[in-house]
């Protein structure tokens, strides 16, 4: 009688989470930093059950993405013998990065309904991309796999470690040429492929100290900060001149 | 050892950066070009963006020039009056450069348009020089062939330049700056590898006067440039000019060092062959089938 209840509720009534995610982060947020060279984000979490636990197979999926930004997806052909960009797309919004971690296959732990309402693995992620123009599919299959090959899209099935069907952890490595601005991160729990408990959150990835005070003159001080570069630029010149003078003498 | 740079918004290895600029640096004070045309397209094949590598090029251009023109200042090997009038040229032709590049941007053919320019230019300059040095290396004992007369000297507007022993018109020696200051910004190069044999074959400058006036004229409109750059699109990149300048600079003392040392021919025929040799990879890429044929740009119309 409990097992039919508990199934029906699964089904019935996603809202009424027996199940609940309880998360921890590894760092609250990522640091850009003169010697940033990527960063590894740890998220772990346990599963807090009010009521037994009901049946069927548990899941655990972890996403992280960047903030979207607009791209122009270019393809080259052949013309009077000479590789030129022909065709174009443009994409108003893609995730800068994003990364899917499961705690088994993917077919196991998500339904592909699920994926399509959740926008879950990549394809799903990356799907609002321009589909007005023809053939379009085949700039978001370049996009999805130039993207994954610099390892800005990762799909990591099985690399969220369950132990005893409550505690959760994954790691999450990001490149370093990430794009600054929030991380949302979110995680699925699953039962059968079905979600039955999300969690969101989100993680800021910004410049800071040197690297961000050079950014923000860059931006909003663009002539002083053209000089201070010619500046630099002449006084190493002159510098490396005179000591080199110095150095014949 | 990696470094995080601010404007590219990426991280590349320190060494890889002074190598570079040491690389760039040499052939500055050798041959007396900005060493641009070798250096913007190292930074793309490194992965730096496009318009990040043209705009600190151009910075980093300024630095390694002015150690070289300093070395030849002391030699009194720059025709200052000469370099004036091609540097007034320069500042229009680099205003003119940033409003073209600007306008292929938008037309989103930019990258194809410079590679191009960047074959072009590089092959019929390589090729001219390595037949002009391989004919006077031949007759060898006589002096290389100048030009006495020709249209050029029916122009108006005379002036002595005597640095040079030239008395010819500020028309001709204009129009190469103003060509100069347009490729400058759109190829992110200081220009010496047009205006070097300009000033030789053109003008008839003698080429101990050419390096140095050449840097001279170098040095003031890559510095336009660069403020153009950063005023306008926001893309010099102050880290990774520093430690490409570092290099640079560096390698611009021993340049100068092994440029003295061998003779004008010898030095021409070096510079050409380096010419053909960056045309052809260039060239090489339009015609060879990419492994990829599909790119992703940032932004729209980049």
């Amino acid at each position: 009688m409990m097992r039919l209840f508990a199934f029906l509720m699964l089904f019935a009534a996603p809202l009424a989470a027996q199940e609940e995610i309880v998360l921890g982060l590894s760092q609250d947020a990522v640091a850009i930093t003169a010697d940033f060279d990527g960063s590894e984000i740890l998220v772990f979490g346990a599963i807090r059950r009010e009521s037994p636990m009901p049946d069927g197979q548990l899941g655990v999926i972890v996403t992280v993405a960047g903030p979207d930004t607009p791209i122009v997806v270019r393809r080259k052909a052949r013309r009077l013998g000479i590789w030129v960009n022909v065709d174009d797309v443009k994409i108003d919004a893609a995730p800068s990065f994003y990364a899917v971690a499961t705690s088994g296959p993917l077919s196991k732990v998500l339904r592909p309904s699920e994926d399509l309402h959740n926008r879950i693995t990549i394809p799903q992620a990356v799907r609002e991309v321009g589909t007005n123009v023809l053939d379009s599919r085949s700039f978001a299959r370049a996009l999805m796999r130039i993207r994954e090959r610099d390892n800005l899209y990762q799909t990591l099935e099985g690399q969220v470690d369950l132990s005893r069907d409550t505690l959760f952890e994954t790691h999450i490595a990001m490149p370093a040429n990430l794009t600054e601005g929030f991380y949302v991160a979110r995680i699925f729990l699953t039962r059968d492929g079905n979600v039955v408990d999300t969690y969101v959150t989100s993680i800021p990835v910004k410049k800071v100290g040197m690297e961000r005070w050079l950014y923000n003159l860059a931006h909003e001080q663009a002539l002083l900060y053209g000089l201070l570069s010619l500046a630099i630029a002449i006084s190493a010149g002159w510098l490396a001149s005179a000591a080199f003078g110095l150095l014949r003498r | 050892m990696q470094i995080y740079l601010p404007i590219a918004e990426i991280s590349v290895n320190l060494f890889l950066l002074l190598g570079l600029g040491g690389i760039v640096g040499i052939l500055s004070g050798m041959f007396g070009v900005g060493g641009g045309f070798l250096l913007t397209p190292l930074l793309f094949f490194i992965g730096i963006p496009p318009a990040v590598a043209v705009a600190t090029g151009a910075t980093q251009i300024v630095a390694s020039s002015v150690s070289g023109l300093l070395a030849h200042l002391k030699r009194r090997t720059v025709d200052l009056r000469m370099g004036s009038v091609l540097l007034i040229g320069g500042l229009i032709g680099a205003g003119l450069g940033i409003i073209i590049f600007n306008y292929l941007r938008s037309m989103g053919q930019v990258d194809l348009l410079v590679t191009i320019f960047y074959v072009v230019f590089l092959g019929i300059i390589g090729s001219l020089m390595f037949i002009e040095s391989l004919r006077a290396i031949r007759k060898s004992g006589r002096i290389p062939t100048r030009r006495k007369h020709n249209w050029i000297h029916n122009l108006p507007f005379k002036i002595k330049f005597r640095v040079s022993g030239l008395y010819i018109s500020v028309i001709p020696p204009m129009m190469v700056g103003v060509f100069v200051g347009i490729l400058s910004a759109i190829m992110g190069v200081g220009g010496g590898f047009i205006m070097v044999p300009a000033m030789i074959y053109l003008l008839g400058m003698p080429t101990k006067v050419v390096i140095g006036t050449s840097l001279f004229q170098i040095i003031f409109v890559t510095a336009f440039t660069t403020l153009l750059h950063a005023t306008t699109n926001y893309t010099v990149d102050i880290v990774l000019a520093v430690f490409l300048l570092i290099g640079g600079v560096i390698g611009a003392q021993f340049g100068t060092h092994i440029g003295l040392k061998l003779k004008a021919e010898q030095l021409r025929i070096l510079l050409a062959l380096l010419v053909l040799t960056v045309c052809f990879k260039l060239g090489l890429d339009l015609l060879l089938q990419p492994a990829e044929v599909y790119s992703i740009a940032k932004g729209i119309g980049t």
